[in-house]
C-alpha cells in the first residue's frame, strides 16, 4: 500500500507543476508584455524635435508642468497603432489628460500622411529616427503608452495598443488617483 | 560513404553559432570588440525573447549592440554597460538573472530538490537496514 503511495509523488508534482505553469496564462497574462523596470522613476531627459513642420519639440520639461500626461510611443508602419488612434482621441477629448507623441523610427513623410488618415491626438510629436530616446525609457515594440504625473514620474506603461478596456479599467482609476 | 558524412559533420560544426552581428557594427579595436561580444551574449532580446542580443536580428537587438558598443568606447566598464542597459529595462534583459531575495527561490531550488533527495535515499536504505535486521533477528 505504501509503495503505491510513493509511486504516486512524480504524477502529483507533474499536477502542480502543470497548474502552476498554467495559472498566469489562464488569467489572460501574456508573457510578451513585460513589465517596465522605469515605473516610479522620472521620466529620463530628452529632447526629440517636433514630427511635424510648425509643430513643438519634445522634452521632458512638458512631462513636468502640473499636467498629467500620457506619451504614446508609435510609428505609421506599425498596424496595431492605427487602431489605438481613435481610442486615444477619445481620451484627448475627455481632457483628464494631455497626449504626446514619440514616433519611433519613422519617415516623416509617411507618418504627416498616416495622421491625416488615422487621427492626431497629440499635443506635440517628437521624432525619435533612431530610437535612442526611446531605449532610455526601456522602449521594446511599438504601440507602447506611459501614465506620467503631475511632476513627471512614471506611473504606468501600457504593452500593445490601448482598448477602451484598458483605459476604463487600468488608467482611468491611477489618473483619478494622480489628481488628487 | 565515409566522406560524405564528415562533409556533413563539418558542415554543422560551422553552423553553431549564429551570427547577427553586421560588418559595420564591428568596432575597429579588437579587444573592445570581444568585450562587446561577451556582453552582448548577457543581454536578452525583449523582442525575441529566447535570443541574446547578440545572435538577435531583431532592429532593436541591432539598436543595444550599437549602444553597448559606444558606451565601451566611451570608456564605460563592462559592469556599467550591463547596469545601464538593466536600468532601462529590467533584470529580465539579463540572460542570467541577478542573485537577490525575490529570485532565491529560482537559484535555490535545485539545490532543494538535491537535499530533498539525498533525505530521500538516506531514509530508504536505513528502512532498508532495519528492515534486514528485523528479518535476521526473527
Amino acid at each position: 500500500m505504501k509503495r503505491h503511495f510513493l509511486a504516486l509523488i512524480p504524477l502529483a508534482v507533474f499536477i502542480l507543476l502543470v497548474g502552476l505553469f498554467a495559472a498566469p496564462l489562464l488569467r489572460g497574462k501574456d508573457p510578451a508584455k513585460l513589465e517596465s523596470a522605469m515605473i516610479g522613476k522620472t521620466v529620463p531627459s530628452f529632447t526629440l524635435p517636433a514630427t511635424v513642420p510648425g509643430g513643438d519639440v519634445v522634452s521632458d520639461a512638458q512631462l513636468k508642468t502640473g499636467d498629467i500626461t500620457l506619451v504614446n510611443f508609435f510609428a505609421s508602419w506599425c498596424v496595431p497603432c492605427r487602431a489605438e488612434q481613435p481610442v486615444l482621441e477619445a481620451i484627448a477629448a475627455r481632457g483628464d489628460v494631455v497626449i504626446y507623441g514619440v514616433n519611433y523610427k519613422d519617415k516623416q513623410e509617411d507618418v504627416i500622411d498616416w495622421l491625416r488618415k488615422y487621427g492626431n491626438p497629440f499635443r506635440a510629436i517628437g521624432f525619435d529616427a533612431e530610437g535612442r530616446v526611446s531605449i532610455d525609457w526601456g522602449v521594446y515594440g511599438v504601440p507602447e503608452t506611459y501614465l506620467i504625473s503631475k511632476t513627471g514620474q512614471i506611473r504606468y506603461r501600457h504593452v500593445g495598443p490601448l482598448t477602451p478596456d484598458v483605459y476604463n479599467n487600468i488608467l482611468r482609476p491611477l489618473i483619478a488617483e494622480l489628481q488628487k | 560513404m565515409k566522406s560524405i558524412i564528415l562533409i556533413i559533420l563539418l558542415l554543422c560544426l560551422g553552423t553553431t553559432s549564429a551570427q547577427a552581428v553586421q560588418p559595420d557594427e564591428i568596432l575597429a579595436d579588437a579587444a573592445l570588440e570581444k568585450r562587446a561580444r561577451q556582453i552582448s551574449r548577457q543581454l536578452r532580446c525583449l523582442v525575441c525573447q529566447g535570443e541574446d542580443i547578440d545572435e538577435s536580428a531583431a532592429g532593436l537587438a541591432r539598436d543595444l549592440r550599437l549602444l553597448v558598443r559606444e558606451r565601451l568606447v566611451a570608456g564605460d566598464s563592462d559592469e556599467a554597460v550591463l547596469s545601464f542597459i538593466q536600468a532601462r529595462y529590467g533584470d529580465y534583459v539579463l540572460m542570467n538573472p541577478p542573485f537577490k531575495p525575490q529570485t532565491f527561490l529560482l537559484w535555490l531550488t535545485p539545490l532543494l530538490v538535491l537535499l530533498g533527495g539525498f533525505v530521500f535515499v538516506a531514509r530508504h536504505v536505513q528502512l532498508g537496514k532495519s528492515a534486514r535486521h528485523k528479518a535476521g533477528d526473527v
